[in-house]
């Protein structure tokens, strides 16, 4: 049952990722991205990480596709539809992706060796089967808590950094 | 096995076919609840031809825009323009497969009734006492409120690509008003909400219910402000009166949804409705103690127990919604920068300070 | 129990369409997107390691990834806006010299 999960979410992720690299405009792009990672954050369920599968979802689809979308209708795609989109990069991404499928030819025929999850013991995941949201908030206000911060701090940065950019010269 | 069907794929369907059926029906009534109160607001009669006092009236609507030529105009993105109002009402109706109608174990009797025909006694009690089969809600997950602000937060992509693929200027300025302010005002909605889940403990809207009977308290009386917020927030991420600048009639024409025409046009036009109930539900669940009657500790109002939990649930509904109404008649419309100004130095630091001040509380 | 190479697999097949797309794709926008997939994939081993492991780390190191996701979108997105008004193109070819 959850293998056909599995290969239903796959399968509509890998195709809208395709289709998110070769559509015609920015604003398909969009769309089939948002696709994309709303599949990705049913895969995220589907590993029993929901806080962060809900996160996704919220952070993702409801901020960031649609500043990107915002910003899409300010440039006024629409003009540039046009635009050439082969690029004279080709050799370089044939290259880049016959090694990175090789790679993961070898993680799949291998991978079951290597990544064999035996032997480690698990501290957290009994917790995390009841109260993912509580076990993930706890460890982030302990143990990464300088972490957090930092985030927090950088996000403030980008902020101001972002309206600065965008401020128009007097 | 078929115990397992049962539960987790014939009653969650059962369930799911009936709020959506129920909740088309509502929404339906609601825009004939909203004519006839804001024309009466306005000594006018409002819709009377369709049946008695216009009753038909919602289906005398839904026939015409079936019927209606489906019109895309000739330069837009079809693809999109078609996609848009589905991505706008889906996430609308999906929110409540998370909101509880009413408590743990309601359907308990009647699922006992029924099963008790067909299936032996000791798997009957198994499905009963699984509460996803016999509870009041579709199901009850441990992160229902993320999820109804996740899933809500789609919906605004099907107003910011709708008014993008009519390819047409007043719907992309509605798309850009609308993708601004709906984005501005999730912010402060959602910080009134956690001041919420700081007291309940929990992101189940379920156990935030259940929270509030052993509490003997609805929300509301601890936290109106966070009530307030909730409203109002709503009001803006529903794109309702005095909030309504995606669509403001007179400024856009009819703001993103210019371009659109018979089915298509209906269809975002549900999903205004059908995000009024659900910020309704969100509200009622949160702040109003859901199922509960008022006071649910108090010995000597036990005679409010007479009414079912459900009817408790949806009468509070219809308050809400009459108050939605009631503000759409009253208030005029906010100038757009005074709706921005509003959002980030009013409600943003309103909830800020709200969420410092409760959690300190807590603290002590 | 799916194995954890199946998880694997498919967080490479999306980076390397992401990296394919951020190398083919000449519109700064799509690119961006392809960067934003390109993070999914990752997200994606580290929350697949996370269950597999059977440790919280891996999620917390998403929400992180997340955060950066965001921070980057909002500077990036501001870049764009910039050069879409300077250069009126969002060709990233286009955007060749040092200064205006």
């Amino acid at each position: 049952m959850e293998l056909i999960f599995f290969y239903i979410l796959a399968g509509i992720l890998v195709t809208f990722s395709i289709l998110t690299v070769t559509a015609p405009n920015p604003i398909r792009s969009a769309v089939y991205l948002i696709s994309a990672l709303l599949s990705m954050a049913g895969l995220f369920f589907l590993l029993e990480a929901e806080f962060v599968g809900a996160v996704q979802v919220l952070v993702y689809v409801g901020g960031i596709m649609v500043l990107f979308l915002f910003v899409i209708m300010l440039v006024n795609v629409r003009e540039m539809e046009t635009q050439r989109r082969a690029s004279r990069h080709w050799k370089t991404a044939v290259v880049l992706g016959v090694v990175l499928s090789s790679e993961l030819i070898f993680l799949v025929v291998r991978g079951a060796d290597i990544f064999s999850t035996e032997g480690i013991g698990s501290n957290l995941i009994v917790e995390a089967q009841t109260r993912n949201t509580e076990s993930v908030g706890s460890l982030l206000y302990s143990t990464y808590l300088l972490p957090f911060e930092i985030a927090s701090i950088l996000l403030l940065v980008a902020m101001v950094g972002a309206v600065v950019l965008t401020m128009k010269e007097k | 096995m078929i115990e397992n069907l049962i539960i987790y794929f014939l009653i969650p369907f059962i369930k799911i076919g009936a709020i959506v059926l129920i909740l088309s029906g509502a929404i339906a009534y609601l825009t004939l609840l909203e004519r006839k109160l804001i024309a009466h607001i306005q000594v006018r009669l409002g819709p009377m031809r369709v049946g008695w006092h216009g009753l038909l009236q919602p289906i005398a609507d839904g026939l015409k825009f079936v019927l209606k030529e489906d019109i895309v105009p000739s330069k837009a993105d079809a693809l999109i323009f078609t996609l848009a109002p589905m991505i706008s009402l889906i996430p609308a109706f999906v929110v409540f497969s998370v909101v509880p109608f009413g408590p743990p174990g309601m359907f308990e009797g009647l699922l006992r009734g029924i099963l008790s025909r067909f299936l032996e006694s000791a798997s009957v009690e198994r499905i009963v006492s699984n509460p996803i089969a016999s509870g009041g809600f579709v199901t009850d997950i441990n992160i229902a409120v993320l999820f109804v602000l996740s899933v809500s937060s789609v919906g605004i992509l099907g107003v910011i690509l709708g008014g993008w693929a009519s390819n047409s200027k007043y719907p992309l300025l509605g798309a850009l008003r609308s993708s601004a302010q709906m984005v501005s005002y999730e912010v402060a909605m959602g910080f009134a909400i956690i001041s919420v889940l700081l007291y309940a403990g929990s992101l189940s809207l379920v156990e935030i219910v259940q929270q509030q009977q052993a509490g003997g308290w609805w929300y509301f009386f601890i936290q109106p402000v966070a009530f307030f917020l909730l409203l109002v927030c709503g009001m803006a991420e529903t794109n309702r009166l005095p909030f309504d600048l995606p669509e403001a009639e007179t400024e856009l024409v009819g703001g993103f949804h210019t371009e659109y025409s018979g089915f298509r046009f209906s269809l975002f036009f549900l999903a205004e409705y059908a995000n009024m109930i659900t910020v309704s539900a969100l509200a009622v669940t949160l702040f109003w103690g859901g199922w509960l009657p008022p006071f649910p500790n108090v010995p000597w109002l036990g005679f409010l127990g007479i009414i079912p939990p459900v009817a408790w649930f949806l009468i509070k509904v219809f308050l809400i919604l009459y108050l939605f109404i009631w503000v759409r008649g009253t208030l005029p419309r906010f100038r757009f920068d005074q709706l921005m100004n509003y959002g980030w130095k009013v409600f943003l630091p309103i909830a800020l300070g709200h969420v410092i001040l409760y959690a300190a509380i807590l603290a002590i | 129990m799916i194995p954890v190479t199946h998880y694997l697999a498919l967080a490479a097949i999306l980076f390397v369409i992401g990296t394919c797309g951020v190398i083919l794709q000449r519109n700064v926008l799509t690119m961006f997107m392809c960067i934003e997939l390109m993070l999914n994939a990752v997200n994606l081993t580290f929350i697949t390691f996370s269950r597999f492991l059977n440790q919280l780390d891996g999620q917390i190191f998403v929400l992180f990834v997340m955060t950066v996701a965001a921070a980057e979108a909002a500077v990036g997105l501001a870049l764009i806006v910039i050069l879409s008004r300077r250069a009126d193109s969002l060709d990233v070819d286009q955007a060749n010299t040092m200064k205006w």
